[in-house]
């Protein structure tokens, strides 16, 4: 029960030195951006991207003040000395061949790892989640981009993917001191013929059903990149409403590629329009319609028949035409797959392609998964297929889980690889860029780092027939029944020749009696 | 005043008497409170003396030591809630450890740039104060800024003085919304204290708390009993004149702080002595808290730490009586064993007046019954019900069967069954009952009894698949809907 009492101050304060002393300067700074990228397929690709950079040695400090960092997370790294995590939730699967390399991506589940590395797959991801998201930014779905951020809309989507990313980042150049960084990012896409009806345009309202109307005040920067590669001023393939201030030219994930910039700090921006509803019209389709697939993508599949026995296989597709490069491939294979790592065979072109570096970690049974790591070198314009035989298990009766389920899931496998780039790129200085290319900066500009993450497959385990004990109770219980009373009737049943009851009920009493002492009856 | 000689014995006090005359006292005060165990009584000449004298140390000694509403209100959890009035506010629950968040709530940033001092703030006024209370558990401090954080009622407007107003009646519901944003701490499970600084938005300043009477508070701050307190900072409204928004706004974090301690005050249930009447009550030195008020508390946490560990190990008691099902573990035996040797061992310091052993035995009890009481093992077995473990007496039919036969008088190959074998009067009873009624006996009668038919039986059952058979049978014998079955002739009922 609150109450409002006059309190009786007798707790007289002195100041101290230093009571009325302005505040340090802060030392954690917000930027944000958006950017919206039309897929080849004809889709439409928007990533959030949400930067909180704390200048603090959280952990040596000891340091419990938050402004812009959120408290949740700050107590967790400062608990447990976590010196990097990164969570997120996904749903979907993000389609490399036809989308093309995502910014960022996730496999399709709950995934966090800290020095360790755990998936659940088949984790339904929601509203639930998507708030408590929300919550740990600073301007919280009020004020900035983080206005568009709607459940309603943001679910109704191919690919939904949201994260957490804390680790540290070096202060100056030479990384005498650290901050921690924390990234906050939301991809989705947008399928053309649900949102668009069919046609390639596109406008803020019509994904996110806001627009944008004020810049967040707590953020340092603020901006919305489009991406507007196959804009040509002679052709008028595309038409951007508003006209954007600013492009932004560079190579990203291999391409060249130029961005329109939107500012929401401009105060020009702003004012022009209450609010600000990006829109893209295409007038007529671009030139290169199928643009050059991805150099990396990968597929995985579980082949073989029975219950007994089947084989793991993923296969990974280089589509440089001259370049080999390297690939680490990650898998973490659940125990009740016992696999045969003798049967481990890499063909590439027909031949064997033996991995630089193998490290496997055997599984232990309902204690830790298989883990199986390799560097697979992936030589020019080729397929290669990976594959292992294993050998399903039979699990404890408790462990089974109910009937009504699809069977059991495994995680997707991870490959991370520099990818030579067409285009070289600049290297990059970490503040002045923007966040989607910052993500995973490379040193030297001849190839970019992607990781990429294949479909959770689905298994299905020898299940015993649960209904077993009842039918064995059941029959055991009938024949024995059936043909030992038939028996037992056969030889004990007599005949007797029933006299017509006379004599009242005493008669019929002593009878009875008569009956349980053995005597004949009367 | 006097100079304290040296530290006393947590939990015993000292009164010094003076001469009648004696000028340590201002000439009209009888009495004087230390802040550190001791008290000043001023002596008298007189016939009575020793019983006006004693009376006056007495008062000295209540106002300073346990009394019994204190006790009332540390066991209130414990008492029917008739005992203690509802108005008596409830101190926090006795624990081994607390977490002070201070929240500093902006719901407007596009107005007010606001920064506050919380670091060097918590380290002058409020860390000192935690140190004099160390005794009474674990204290860690964190803070937070909260943007775009509204408080859940809409103000009303007074045009009288032109500003906005919380009523007393509209307290309760500001809580609620605000606190889904504060976060409950992931990193420790003491209970949590939440004291907001609400920074009122420029559309509602300035804004004041009202209490019943409809006058503005002076602090313009309340709390809420075991939850934290909230403090409205209006923005001095000359700021707004100079300057373009946002307007920066320095928080003056003395008068936050004073508001805020003395508001920690109340919620540990240090409440404002009775001082005697005629009696000089010395401040606290500049930690704010009396010694013999730590000790105060520390008494009634003792207090009631002993009754809700008897409470805990009574409850496992009469849980234990009722469902035998429980399985006590060694450890879990072990937990239940030290706690009774805390208790005692509590009672026994309480009783010859040690009281810092007293309450560090007192919270050991707490913790070894909370410990056996929450063990996840007691719950192993708890649902394994009685008729799961008759299944196995599928076999009745079977048993009755034989006692159905006995009592019509059969024998075995012709010769009458020796009489002992008949079973009791229950079982016969019963298996009367069972003849005279459609059901098992009927069913044997009913079946096929040439050899031949016994072949073409069990034949059939292996054929077809047993299961199948089974079932059917099972259900012509349950009475159940009975699928139609001619393959191989089986009767149906």
């Amino acid at each position: 029960m609150a109450a409002a009492m006059p309190l009786a101050l007798f707790v007289l304060l002195l100041p101290g030195p230093g009571g009325w002393c302005l505040a340090e300067p802060q030392r954690d700074s917000l930027r944000e951006e958006l950017v919206i990228t039309p897929l080849p397929s004809g889709d439409v690709a928007a990533t959030f991207q949400f930067r909180t950079r704390w200048d603090s040695e959280l952990q040596r400090e000891g340091v419990s003040h938050y402004r812009l960092f959120p408290k949740a997370l700050g107590q967790l790294i400062a608990k447990y000395s976590l010196r990097e995590l990164h969570l997120s939730f996904t749903q979907g699967f993000w389609r490399t061949r036809y989308w093309g390399p995502p910014f960022l991506q996730a496999p399709s589940d709950t995934d966090h790892y800290f020095l360790r590395y755990a998936v659940l797959p088949r984790e339904v991801v929601c509203t639930e989640n998507l708030t408590p998201w929300k919550k740990l930014l600073p301007c919280s779905s009020k004020a900035g981009l983080s206005v568009l951020l709607k459940a309603d809309r943001l679910f109704h989507t191919s690919y939904h993917s949201q994260a957490v990313h804390i680790r540290p980042v070096c202060r100056n150049a030479r990384c005498t001191s650290i901050s921690w960084e924390l990234r906050q990012t939301l991809s989705v896409v947008f399928d053309a013929f649900i949102t668009g009806q069919g046609k390639k345009d596109w406008s803020l309202f019509r994904m996110f059903s806001r627009t944008l109307t004020e810049p967040c005040p707590l953020a340092s920067e603020s901006r919305v990149y489009v991406d507007i590669t196959n804009y040509n001023q002679d052709n008028e393939t595309l038409e951007v409403n508003p006209a954007p201030t600013t492009t932004y030219q560079d190579v990203i994930l291999g391409t060249r590629k130029t961005y329109a910039v939107y500012d929401l700090l401009d105060t020009a921006m702003i004012h022009n329009s209450r609010n600000l509803n990006i829109q893209l019209k295409w007038k007529r389709p671009p030139e290169n319609e199928f643009p050059p697939g991805p150099f990396l993508h990968a597929q995985r599949y579980v082949s073989g028949y029975g219950l007994q026995k089947g084989e793991l296989s993923t296969l990974l597709y280089n589509t440089h035409p001259y370049r080999a490069f390297p690939v680490l491939l990650l898998d973490t294979v659940p125990w009740y797959l016992r696999l045969y790592v003798h049967t481990l065979t890499i063909t590439s072109k027909g031949k064997d392609n033996k991995p630089s570096y193998i490290h496997y970690q055997p599984a232990q049974d309902r204690l830790q998964p298989h883990l199986l790591e390799m560097l697979i070198q992936l030589p020019a314009n080729s397929v290669t297929k990976v594959s292992i035989q294993f050998e399903r298990a039979l699990l404890k009766w408790t462990e089974y889980t109910p009937d009504p389920n699809h069977g059991f899931y495994v995680s997707p496998s991870v490959l991370s690889a520099l990818v030579p780039s067409m285009v070289a790129a600049k290297p990059v200085d970490w503040e002045e860029s923007p966040l989607f290319n910052s993500l995973f900066p490379v040193s030297d500009g001849s190839n970019y780092f992607v990781r990429l993450y294949t479909e959770p497959l689905l298994v299905n385990l020898p299940t015993p027939d649960f209904s077993m004990p009842y039918n064995v109770i059941c029959l055991t219980c009938t024949v024995v029944a059936v043909c030992y009373g038939s028996f037992y009737n056969l030889l004990t049943r007599t005949f007797h020749i029933e006299e017509p009851r006379t004599g009242g009920l005493a008669k019929r009493l002593a009878n009875f009696i008569r009956r349980i002492r053995g005597v004949p009856p009367l | 005043m006097l100079d304290e000689p040296q530290e006393q014995a947590e939990g015993s006090l000292t009164v010094y008497v003076i001469s009648e005359h004696s000028s340590l006292l201002p000439q009209d005060m009888m009495s004087y409170i230390g802040p550190k165990r001791t008290a000043v009584v001023r002596g008298i000449m007189h016939r009575e003396a020793f019983n006006i004298i004693g009376r006056r140390i007495v008062q000295v000694a209540q106002a300073m030591s346990l009394t019994e509403d204190v006790l009332a209100a540390a066991l209130a959890d414990h008492l029917p809630e008739d005992k203690w009035s509802a108005e008596k506010r409830r101190p926090l629950k006795s624990s081994l450890g607390y977490e002070i968040t201070f929240s500093l709530l902006n719901p407007d940033p596009k107005s007010h740039d606001v920064h506050w001092d919380i670091e060097g703030a918590v380290r002058r006024y409020v860390q000192p104060f935690l140190n004099a209370l160390s005794a009474a558990g674990n204290f860690s401090v964190d803070s937070q800024i909260l943007y775009y954080a509204m408080l859940g009622v809409n103000p009303r407007f007074d045009s009288a003085s032109s500003s906005y107003y919380l009523d007393m009646h509209n307290l309760p519901h500001v809580i609620n919304p605000v606190e889904s944003r504060l976060g409950s701490s992931a990193a420790s499970l003491y209970p949590v204290l939440n004291f907001l600084l609400y920074v009122p938005e420029l559309a509602h300043s300035p804004l004041y708390i009202q209490d019943k009477d409809g006058a503005p508070v002076a602090t313009n701050a309340f709390h809420s009993p075991r939850w934290g307190g909230i403090m409205v900072y209006n923005v001095d409204s000359k700021a707004y004149n100079a300057s373009a928004l946002p307007v920066r706004v320095e928080v003056d974090m003395v008068r936050v702080m004073e508001v805020f301690l003395a508001q920690l005050r109340l919620l540990f249930g240090i409440a404002q002595p009775q001082v005697p009447p005629k009696c000089l009550l010395s401040g606290p030195k500049s930690e704010g808290l009396m010694t013999w008020e730590l000790d105060r508390l520390l008494w009634a946490r003792s207090v009631e730490n002993l009754a809700t560990a008897t409470t805990t190990l009574t409850s496992l008691a009469q849980l234990l009586g009722k469902i035998s099902n429980i399985v006590i573990k060694d450890d879990v035996a072990s937990e239940v064993y030290r706690a009774v040797a805390a208790i005692q061992k509590s009672a026994e310091e309480l009783a010859s007046g040690h009281l810092a052993s007293a309450f560090v035995a007192s919270q050991e009890a707490v913790t070894s019954s909370e410990r056996a009481f929450f063990d996840p093992s007691l719950l192993h077995l708890l649902y394994f019900p009685d008729d799961q473990k008759f299944d196995c007496l599928f076999f009745c039919p079977i048993s009755q069967h034989s006692t159905l036969v006995h009592l019509r008088g059969g024998s075995i190959m012709g010769k009458p069954l020796p009489s002992t074998l008949l079973p009791n009067s229950c079982g016969r009873a019963l298996a009367s009952a069972v003849i005279k009624g459609p059901g098992i006996g009927h069913l044997w009668e009913l079946l096929p009894h040439s050899p031949p038919s016994w072949l073409a039986l069990s034949v059939g059952y292996s054929l077809m698949g047993v299961q199948e058979v089974a079932a059917q049978m099972w259900c012509s014998v349950c009475v159940v809907e009975v699928p139609a079955s001619s393959r191989f002739g089986i009767k149906q009922l």
